[in-house]
């Protein structure tokens, strides 16, 4: 069976909760099947109002929610086949564990042999064999998240929805969480659409992964891509740290241009700036910066360290360079580590082309 | 527990515990003073009382305390077939003597007369021979009193003297349940056109089971709407339901005389929209139908209440998740909704069946003959027979009653289950 790449189709819709704010605005996505995709975005974003329209939850005000072909805006959620997993696991507090994920399977009038298999692999699956007859208040926040998900999958859906399931978990707990979820994703190949707001669990986990900002999909990338070649400032600013520039372009090349800050020039890689005298904003990895470059680099400065922070693994080390005093480095925590000291002045160099010349801020 | 369980120290070489005493004592002592005066006050208006209830519903020493020699004499009363002895009758009379001093003898006969019916024309002709003088204590007294009428010569009737004997008495217990202490001493019930009480006791309960169950049918889906409105139309909503708690109970139930009596609004409305022809109005105050609506009406919000602040705690995305699942909503109100408001029905019914089972004024307004309770009958006697120590056993009973619901309760569902808010 080929995978069908419009296996979810969201078809130009729009969603207004009080008929005079959109929130979410004219969206286009396709999911192809089998495929894991991150809704990410801020708060307030639109990212779970899209998951609930999928889950029937909220209905499009405008446009059309296409599910391996067919249209679902009518079909009530509990046809829709799609299992969810919600951000406080919506776990049924007076069910055993075995009750919670026997119940999308007796809803649909499996035999009780069939139940029994199912919840056994189902357990298997996210290693919680032995629990099913603990409630789920018996059970810590990551053995009741892994229920959640075991239940979300048990009944085999087409599709899995997952709203900030990790949120509430700890962070060594979320990131061992975060592989198991990839891990049962490609083990079952089931098509899974995730929301977050916690960008590093999205670049961990995703196929692609699409940024939201104000009702609408600013990129839709894998993360890779999403991270070295954000399209605007926004998706920058929102993926990873970035240092930024405030300035105006003065001179535009095919792929350089020069851009005048208030009282400096440097060259950077022209994205979403086309002409001369377009006001841009340039985003610069910190990674990207190097302090005391060996290779020729076309950007070269000199700038006074503020402020050092050690973090264990890196260090990271505020400059004021180029009229800003907000310029971030980070260090790796090396054997040659260099000797840095507030107040000493430093040369940093970058690439042209990793300074990304976008729309202004 | 092992027993080897070592004593743990503290660094200075006393004993944890006794160190976490010290350091505790301070805060249950203070904790204590704070709600001493509430056991204070709990102690003197619901303890004591029903201590008190307790005894004057069986307290039966009036008679014990008035014939201390007749009694006395009595225990060699043996053959209980033929009439007592000389030294019964000598005994009666000397303690007759000391309460015609008194001028006490007049509550004996009545109290007597309650016993056993004629007892006061016989004690008022013992009285009389006493005033005169026409008792001569140098011979028999016994044939003396015999002639002094023919039923003091009835063993019956010393018969009843003797029952009045024990000074606690279970009689008013039993009579709240139409049965009676029988001249042979047996249990008897009453005869079956004489049995009020019992009536009322089943008509109270069933009153308060319908109205439990009016109230719940009625209160869940308010209390739904409530739990899931957004906030500024359930502020609005909690406040119509909340109403009739600022209303007096007297208004209450007296707007309820008005809109239900036969020439009232609902009657009105009935003929206006020809559901009933004008000759022909139903009655639907002073019997059951007016107690039913009236007391639903009033004890809706106890049952709202609790169902609410359990449901406000039931996230929403658990109906979801039991949707995407692949429930119906109906299977999943029932199997995920449902199940978790159970702690909010049982402290709503209990609540409001409690309530009903012990309501007065609006039974005693708008039910008419039909619709009183058992406490309408309380509240009778203490008013207007003032038999006090009948009321007192009465409502001992119906304490017993609802204690023995809530235990029922806690063995069905268990207390720990309630959830008042």
């Amino acid at each position: 069976m080929s995978k069908n790449p419009e296996f979810v189709k969201f078809d130009k819709v729009d969603k207004s909760y009080d008929g005079k704010v959109l929130v979410v605005k004219d969206l286009q996505l396709d999911i192809a099947e089998g495929e894991f995709i991150t809704m990410l975005g801020p708060s307030g974003s639109g990212k779970t109002t899209c998951l609930m329209m999928l889950a029937g939850f909220e209905t499009p005000t405008h446009g059309e929610i296409l599910l391996d072909g067919n249209i679902i805006s009518n079909i009530p959620p509990h046809k829709r086949g799609i299992g969810m997993v919600f951000q406080n696991y919506a776990l049924f507090p007076h069910m055993t564990v075995y009750e919670n994920l026997a119940f999308p399977l007796r809803v649909r009038k499996v035999e009780k042999d069939e139940i029994d298999k199912k919840v056994d692999k189902a357990l298997s699956m996210v290693s919680l064999n032995g629990f099913e007859t603990r409630m789920p208040a018996q059970l810590s926040g990551g053995q009741q998240q892994r229920v959640a998900v075991a239940r979300a999958l048990v009944f085999d859906p087409a599709v899995v929805l997952m709203d900030e399931p990790l949120g509430a978990l700890d962070k060594n707990l979320r990131e061992s969480m975060q592989y198991e979820i990839k891990h049962i994703h490609e083990s079952i190949g089931v098509t899974v659409v995730y929301v977050t707001h916690d960008q590093s669990e999205a670049l961990t986990m995703s196929n692609r992964i699409a940024v939201f900002n104000d009702g609408k999909v600013q990129q839709l990338s894998n993360p890779a891509e999403l991270y070295e070649k954000p399209v605007n400032s926004f998706v920058a600013e929102f993926i990873g740290e970035n240092n930024t520039f405030n300035g105006e372009i003065v001179d535009i090349d095919k792929d350089k241009c020069k851009v005048k800050l208030a009282n400096s020039e440097i060259l950077a890689n022209p994205i979403s700036v086309k002409s001369k005298g377009e006001k841009t904003t340039v985003s610069l990895r910190p990674e990207r910066a190097l302090i005391n470059p060996s290779e020729k680099m076309d950007n070269m400065f000199t700038g006074k360290i503020e402020e050092v922070i050690y973090h264990g693994d890196h260090t990271r080390v505020r400059l004021n360079l180029l009229g800003s005093s907000e310029f971030i480095l980070k260090v790796p925590n090396s054997t040659s580590n260099l000797e840095l000291k507030v107040s000493q002045d430093i040369n940093i160099g970058w690439n042209s082309i990793d300074a990304r010349a976008l729309d202004p801020k | 527990m092992s027993s080897e369980t070592k004593q743990i120290l503290t660094t200075d070489g006393i004993p944890l515990e006794v160190s976490l005493k010290k350091a505790e004592k301070k805060n249950k002592i203070k904790a204590f003073l704070l709600v001493a005066p509430l056991l204070l006050f709990l102690v003197i208006t619901y303890i004591f009382p029903i201590g008190d209830m307790f005894m004057r519903s069986v307290d039966d020493r009036m008679v014990t305390n008035m014939l201390p020699k007749t009694f006395k004499a009595m225990e060699k009363w043996e053959n209980l077939e033929e009439l007592p002895p000389e030294e019964v009758y000598r005994g009666f009379y000397e303690d007759y003597k000391v309460l015609v001093e008194k001028q006490e003898h007049g509550k004996l006969g009545q109290r007597l007369n309650k016993e056993k019916n004629g007892f006061n024309t016989i004690t008022k002709r013992l009285f009389r021979q006493i005033k005169r003088n026409k008792i001569d204590e140098s011979i028999s007294i016994k044939e003396q009193i015999n002639k002094i009428h023919k039923r003091w010569r009835n063993v019956e009737f010393w018969l009843a003297i003797k029952r009045t004997a024990p000074p606690y008495t279970m009689a008013k217990y039993l009579k709240g349940m139409d049965m009676y202490v029988a001249s042979d001493g047996s249990i008897a019930q009453v005869d079956e056109d004489r049995r009020i009480h019992r009536i009322l006791w089943l008509r109270t309960l069933e009153i308060a089971f319908f109205v439990t169950l009016f109230s719940f049918f009625m209160g869940y889906p308010i209390a739904h709407l409530l739990a899931t409105l957004p906030m500024k139309y359930s502020n609005l909503l909690m406040i119509c339901v909340l109403l009739p708690f600022w209303t007096s109970l007297l208004v209450r139930t007296a707007s309820w005389m008005i809109l239900l009596q036969q020439q009232g609004v609902v009657n009105d409305f009935f003929v206006m929209i020809g559901l009933v022809g004008d000759d022909n109005r139903p009655e639907m105050m002073y019997n059951k139908v007016g107690t039913y609506v009236a007391m639903t009406q009033i004890l809706l919000p106890f049952m709202v209440l609790p169902l609410y602040s359990v449901m406000k705690t039931i996230s929403p995305s658990l109906m979801r998740a039991g949707k995407s699942l692949g429930g119906t909503p109906f299977v999943a109100f029932w199997k995920v909704y449902f199940p978790l408001t159970i702690p909010g029905i049982g402290a709503g019914c209990l609540l409001v069946f409690i309530l009903a089972i012990g309501y007065y004024i609006t039974p005693a307004l708008v039910g008419g003959a039909s619709g009183t309770l058992i406490s309408n009958q309380i509240a009778f006697h203490m008013k207007t027979t003032l038999d006090w120590s009948f009321a007192s056993a009465m409502g001992l009973m119906l304490l017993t009653g609802v204690l023995v619901i809530y235990w029922i309760y806690n063995k069905l569902v268990g207390v720990d289950n309630i959830k008042l808010g």
